[in-house]
């Protein structure tokens, strides 16, 4: 049974989601609170349905079964308080438009149909340009930004929806050393202004560094909560299985994290 | 008037003064203007095949409803019909192809191939089908390659309305619009109506293609909608200027191919009208000024000549730097010869190029001198090229698609707080120097 309401705290609460594509199953019966204000990293093997889990969220695939509540209500009800950073490659470049162009499409949710958009949300769209440092490639189109510049650009745009609720699709994916360092800037702000950030993370690495809470995932949650205890060689052996060189790798990101924690 | 035509003719068609003329002229440069901006959203849409399926599945329904008017005793060739057959068999073969596409593992290229051919196919049959209810069938082939001198005022107002509508949508929808077309995922994130949105853009498309299909045919109309979008794209890089530029390249090809067909009688204005639009295309792509070929060309003439010109003053500039003296003092070609590995020809040229750039003054002898700008810019050149070099070697992992070698200043690219870090780094490794020295020389240190 689910339970009938969720309190309007929890920026999402998940219940008994399972999705599936052509009948074969993504997602089994995941059920999962995320609590407010926190850095989410989203991880697990490839196929593990991590961009899955992030549509169902935004309603973007249909759900075989299951209900998401955004701070207590249905997504549709509180769509404006939920961002939404796609993965770069699901566009394309070479679109006709500049890069403040897309940034102004982060403010389309809040314009009313059939509106222009106005000087006050050209000017929220610069700002978050800004705020990523882009702020003189506004005028450039799209496909003459280098690909960090471009998953900046996408971040701009989920900033200039002002949400409470963030959901990242691998925006660490294949980027540059200072876009890197400006999205870590960037979500440690959003964290410090309350709000809560999910984000598809590949590089475990850096998994310890970047996020203070956790979703490990193949296809179901293998484990959920706080870096600091989740984060440990086992979980990740459940999460990964027997795949070799992902041990290997989750190995050494422990030996290091562990080396600099102490 | 056996050989040309006369001045008189010429006017009168430019200047609309026949009614006839003036009926089928306009409609055209209607019909020019809304396939223009329709064709814009299936060629940002990635569905340009999807139009000329849509035609072609749109003549079974023109023969059969002919065939059912008349066999009812009403006057087949009434044009509100045959439109309406039209768009009905039009729209389902559209629907057929996501059907074929959604229900097996066909892709969409061939469910249009398929879709296309077998409605076809069957348009002629019904056509030859409704031959033989009498001679009133005559004109109906004039669907498949378009018949513009038949246009009539009803074409007309239809037309009118269309283009009406399309300008409006297009005004009232441009986010809305663009946004579907750029990123379909995020419009549906916002929890738009997706899908009726996309419906009300396809219905604008299937709208102007059967207005369009007794003009210029079915086989043709393709070229109405994608040509003028694709040759808009050409000029700019924004999309509201590309509608615009789509509907108006469409609107003079059809001015011009209607008017050349309503004085050369015998020449189908269909087939006129796309060859005009044909030649704007090619020019849009040889001189188009934002993406065009002479342009992207003229880029690279314009890189080439800038990467020689970098190559060539930071020569010097080493050279100099290698003396003892330092400071602007004149080089010898000969030394400069050994810098790199550039032929004696190619030297050459890169100083006269210098000297008109007013960054080389000719010596005496063998040799060459900077000027006074043309050592401030060398300095910098060098400057920045350090940088970079260093940049890439700190980061070396993770750097390489951020360097903009070509950034006239790195620290546009880089940030200023990591480019002072970097300078410093610089400073510290070679002390006294004005210029950080050149990190080739000491990468060893690092590996230390």
């Amino acid at each position: 049974m689910l339970p009938p309401t969720h309190p309007p705290h929890i920026p999402l609460a998940i219940d008994d989601l399972t999705v599936a594509y052509n009948e074969k199953p993504v997602l089994w019966d995941i059920d999962l609170d995320v609590p407010e204000g926190k850095l989410v990293g989203i991880v697990g093997p490839n196929g593990a349905g991590k961009s899955t889990l992030i549509k169902a969220c935004l309603d973007l695939v249909p759900r075989a079964s299951g209900r998401v509540m955004i701070y207590g209500e249905a997504y549709k009800k509180h769509r404006r308080m939920v961002g939404y950073v796609p993965q770069r490659e699901s566009v394309d470049w070479d679109f006709p438009v500049s890069a403040l162009d897309v940034v102004a499409m982060g403010t389309y949710g809040r314009i009313g149909w059939c509106r222009p958009v106005g000087k006050k949300f050209k000017q929220e769209a610069m700002e978050a340009l800004e705020r990523v440092g882009l702020a003189e490639y506004a005028h450039r189109q799209i496909s003459q930004l280098s690909g960090g510049q471009q998953q900046r650009v996408f971040l701009a745009r989920a900033l200039a929806q002002d949400a409470q609720l963030y959901f990242m699709d691998e925006p660490f994916a294949a980027v540059d050393a200072s876009t890197e360092k400006a999205i870590v800037t960037l979500l440690h702000e959003l964290k410090d202004q309350g709000k809560t950030c999910l984000v598809v993370h590949h590089d475990l690495a850096t998994v310890k560094e970047y996020f203070d809470w956790l979703i490990l995932l193949n296809m179901r949650v293998v484990h959920a909560g706080p870096t600091d205890e989740i984060f440990t060689a086992e979980n990740l052996k459940a999460t990964y299985g027997g795949t070799l060189s992902a041990l290997a790798e989750a190995g050494e990101a422990l030996k290091r994290t562990k080396g600099a924690t102490s | 008037m056996s050989l040309g035509f006369v001045y008189s003719d010429i006017w009168e068609v430019l200047f609309l003064q026949n009614y006839n003329t003036r009926v089928v002229v306009l409609s055209t440069v209607l019909l020019g203007i809304s396939a223009g901006l329709a064709g814009s959203f299936l060629l940002l849409r990635k569905r340009s095949l999807m139009s000329d399926t849509l035609s072609h599945a749109c003549l079974p329904g023109i023969g059969l409803m002919f065939i059912g008017v008349t066999l009812a005793g009403g006057n087949g060739k009434s044009l509100s019909w045959l439109l309406l057959g039209a768009t009905l068999s039009g729209l389902m073969g559209v629907g057929l192809v996501t059907a074929i596409r959604n229900t097996s593992r066909i892709k969409d290229d061939a469910a249009m191939g398929i879709v296309l051919s077998v409605f076809f196919g069957l348009g002629i049959v019904m056509l030859s089908l409704a031959q033989t209810l009498g001679g009133a069938a005559a004109g109906l082939e004039s669907f498949i390659y378009g018949k513009t001198a038949s246009m009539v005022n009803q074409d007309f107002q239809y037309l009118l309305w269309i283009t009406g509508g399309t300008l409006v949508l297009c005004m009232a929808l441009q986010k809305e619009f663009s946004l579907i077309c750029f990123d379909e995922n995020f419009a549906r994130s916002l929890a738009w109506p997706v899908h009726f949105l996309d419906v009300v853009m396809m219905g604008l498309v299937v709208a102007v293609t059967v207005v369009g299909l007794q003009a210029v045919g079915l086989i043709l109309i393709i070229a109405f909608m994608i040509i003028p979008a694709a040759a808009a794209r050409f000029w700019t890089e924004k999309y509201r200027r590309m509608w615009m530029l789509a509907g108006f390249i469409g609107g003079c090809s059809g001015w011009m191919g209607a008017s050349v067909s309503a004085l050369l009688p015998r020449m189908p204005a269909g087939a006129v009208i796309v060859l005009v639009s044909g030649v704007a295309f090619l020019f849009s792509m040889f001189f188009g000024s934002a993406r065009g070929v002479l342009k992207i060309k003229h880029r690279q003439v314009r890189m080439k000549r800038r990467v020689g010109r970098q190559h060539l003053l930071r020569a010097v500039y080493e050279l100099l730097e290698s003396k003892e003296k330092g400071g602007n003092s004149p080089v010898s070609i000969t030394e400069l010869m050994q810098k790199r590995s550039w032929s004696e020809k190619r030297l050459h040229s890169l100083i006269a190029q210098a000297r008109r750039e007013d960054h080389v003054e000719p010596v005496s002898g063998n040799r060459l001198q900077l000027s006074e700008s043309g050592f401030a810019e060398a300095a910098r050149y060098t400057r920045n090229h350090r940088l970079w070099e260093l940049y890439l070697i700190r980061f070396a992992d993770v750097a390489t698609q951020h360097v903009d070698r070509d950034a006239d200043h790195v620290e546009h690219v880089l940030g200023s707080k990591l480019v002072r870090q970097l300078e410093e780094e610089l400073d510290a490794t070679v002390h006294g120097m004005q210029l950080p020295d050149s990190p080739h020389a000491f990468v060893g240190a690092y590996e230390i």
